[in-house]
C-alpha cells in the first residue's frame, strides 16, 4: 500500500486500470440490464416489479461498500498522513452518497406495489437514510474550512466515527423483523435465489464497482490536476 | 494545575466550565427557555386536545431535548479556540481523552441536568400520564449523558468552520437519532404498561459505548484543530 500513496506512483497505476474499470462496468451494466429486464423471469408473487431488485440490491451493497472505503481511505489518512488517501476519500463521498439515494429511491418505488407504501421507519430504511446523511455531513464538514487540509482530516474523523452504521445496516434485518427481507444472497448456506436472477444481480453488481472505480479514478485525476493547476497559477504570480 | 494531579486537574477543568457557565448565566438559562419554547409551539400546532398531546408528548419532549441540546454544543468549544486555552489544553500533560470526558461532563451538568428537571413540568404541559415520568426521567437520565459526548465530537470536528452551526447539527443530529429511537420507545412501553427494561439497557449500552469511544474522536478532532 505505501508503495502507491505517492501520487506520481498512484496516479500511474490510476491511468492504467481506469480503461478497464470503464471497459468492465459499460459491458457488465449493458449485459446485467438486459440478463435482468429482459432474460430473466418474473416473480410468481412480485410479477414484473421484482426487476426493480437488479437496480436497487447493488446499490444498496455499494452504498456501504462506499462507505467502508470512504472509511478505510480516512483512516489511513489520518494514520500515516497519506494526502492521497484523503484525495481518494474526498472522491469517494460523492459517489457513494449517489448509489445510496438511488437505493432509497429505487427501494421506496418498489415498496409502494410490494408493502402498498413508499416508506416505512424500519430499522433497515432508517439507518440507511442516517447513511446518507452521513454522506452529506462528510461533504459538508470537507468543504467548511479556508485550510482544506483541515477539512480533509475533520471530515476523515467523522468518517470513521459514522464507520459504526455500517454494521448496523447490514445486520438491521437479523436485530429487527420488520418488513424489509433479509439477506438471500450473502449466506452462510448458499444463496436462497435462482441462477436466473442471480445472474443479473451479480452482473450488476460487478459492473457498479467498476463504476465506482472508473468514476472515483476520474474525479482522483482532476483533483491532482487542480491542485498542479494551482501550484501552477502561484508560480506564475510570483514570477 | 501542575500540584493537583490529574482527577484533580480534571475536577478543576469541570469546576472551571460550570463556573464560566454560571457567570455567563444567561447561556445556560437560555438553552433551557429554547427548550420549554419548542415544546410549548407543538400543543400550539398540533392543537390542544388532551388526547392527542398526551400520545405525542415522549417524541415532542425528546426532540425538544435533542434540540436544545445540539445548540449549546457549539459554545463547548468556540470560546476556548478563540481565546486560545484550547491549545494550553492541548499542550498540557493531562490526557486530551481525559479533558474530553472532563467538558463532557461540564456540558451535562450545565444543560443536561437542567433539562432533566424541566422535564417533567413540560410532561404535565403536553397532559403525559403518569405512569410516564419515572421511565422519561430515567430514559432522559441515560440519553442526555450520551447526547454530550457525541455532540462534543461534534463540535470538535466543526471548530473554525464556516456556518458551523448549521454544519454542527449536520453533523450531530443523524448520530443522535439512536437515543431518540429508543428513549422514546422506553417512554412508550412505560406509557403502555410494559417493562422498559429492554430500552433502558440499551439506552446505558449506547452511553458506554459513547464514553468509551467518543472521547478518542473528540481528542483527534481537538488535536487536529489546534495544530
Amino acid at each position: 500500500m505505501h508503495r502507491f500513496v505517492n501520487p506520481i506512483r498512484f496516479l500511474k497505476l490510476v491511468s492504467a486500470v481506469q480503461p478497464w474499470a470503464m471497459g468492465i462496468s459499460i459491458v457488465c451494466l449493458i449485459a446485467g440490464l438486459y440478463f435482468g429486464l429482459v432474460v430473466s423471469p418474473a416473480d410468481y408473487q412480485q410479477s414484473e416489479t421484482v426487476r426493480i431488485m437488479y437496480v436497487h440490491v447493488p446499490a444498496a451493497w455499494m452504498a456501504m461498500f462506499c462507505y467502508s472505503a470512504l472509511a478505510a481511505a480516512s483512516a489511513v489518512g489520518l494514520i500515516w498522513r497519506h494526502l492521497t488517501a484523503f484525495v481518494v476519500a474526498r472522491a469517494t463521498a460523492p459517489i457513494g452518497g449517489a448509489f445510496t439515494f438511488l437505493a432509497l429511491a429505487t427501494g421506496s418505488l418498489w415498496g409502494k406495489p410490494m408493502w402498498g407504501t413508499w416508506w416505512v421507519w424500519d430499522a433497515r430504511l432508517t439507518s440507511v437514510l442516517i447513511l446518507l446523511f452521513l454522506y452529506f455531513g462528510y461533504m459538508a464538514l470537507e468543504g467548511a474550512f479556508d485550510d482544506r487540509a483541515r477539512g480533509m482530516r475533520a471530515a476523515a474523523i467523522l468518517a470513521i466515527v459514522g464507520a459504526v452504521n455500517v454494521p448496523i445496516i447490514k445486520f438491521s434485518v437479523d436485530w429487527w423483523n420488520t418488513l424489509h427481507q433479509p439477506a438471500s444472497v450473502v449466506k452462510m448456506d448458499g444463496p436462497a435465489i435462482h441462477a436466473s436472477m442471480l445472474t443479473p444481480l451479480l452482473l450488476m453488481a460487478v459492473g457498479y464497482t467498476a463504476f465506482y472505480f472508473w468514476v472515483m479514478f476520474v474525479r482522483v485525476r482532476a483533483e491532482f490536476n487542480d491542485a498542479r493547476i494551482q501550484a501552477l497559477r502561484l508560480r506564475q504570480s510570483e514570477a | 494545575m501542575s500540584g493537583l494531579g490529574a482527577p484533580g486537574a480534571l475536577g478543576a477543568l469541570i469546576a472551571r466550565d460550570i463556573r464560566l457557565a454560571l457567570r455567563q448565566g444567561a447561556d445556560s438559562m437560555m438553552v433551557i427557555v429554547f427548550f420549554v419554547l419548542v415544546v410549548v409551539l407543538f400543543p400550539l400546532g398540533v392543537g390542544p386536545e388532551p388526547a392527542i398531546l398526551g400520545r405525542i408528548a415522549a417524541g415532542v419532549i425528546w426532540v425538544a431535548a435533542l434540540l436544545a441540546a445540539m445548540l449549546s454544543m457549539d459554545r463547548l468549544y468556540q470560546t476556548d479556540h478563540a481565546d486560545g486555552s484550547l491549545e494550553l489544553l492541548v499542550l498540557s500533560p493531562l490526557p486530551l481523552e481525559l479533558q474530553f470526558l472532563a467538558k463532557a461532563a461540564a456540558h451535562w451538568l450545565t444543560t443536561g441536568l437542567p433539562l432533566i428537571i424541566a422535564a417533567p413540568l413540560l410532561g404535565v404541559l403536553l397532559n403525559m400520564r403518569a405512569e410516564g415520568y419515572p421511565v422519561l426521567l430515567a430514559a432522559l437520565a441515560l440519553g442526555t449523558p450520551s447526547l454530550s459526548l457525541i455532540g462534543g465530537v461534534g463540535a470538535a470536528l466543526s471548530l473554525g468552520a464556516r456556518r458551523s452551526g448549521v454544519l454542527l447539527s449536520l453533523l450531530v443530529l443523524p448520530l443522535f437519532i439512536p437515543v431518540l429511537i429508543f428513549g422514546v420507545s422506553a417512554v412508550d412501553a412505560g406509557l403502555t404498561g410494559l417493562a422498559a427494561k429492554a430500552q433502558l439497557l440499551i439506552l446505558g449500552a449506547l452511553l458506554l459505548g459513547a464514553a468509551a469511544l467518543a472521547p478518542w474522536a473528540g481528542a483527534a478532532a481537538l488535536r487536529q484543530a489546534a495544530e
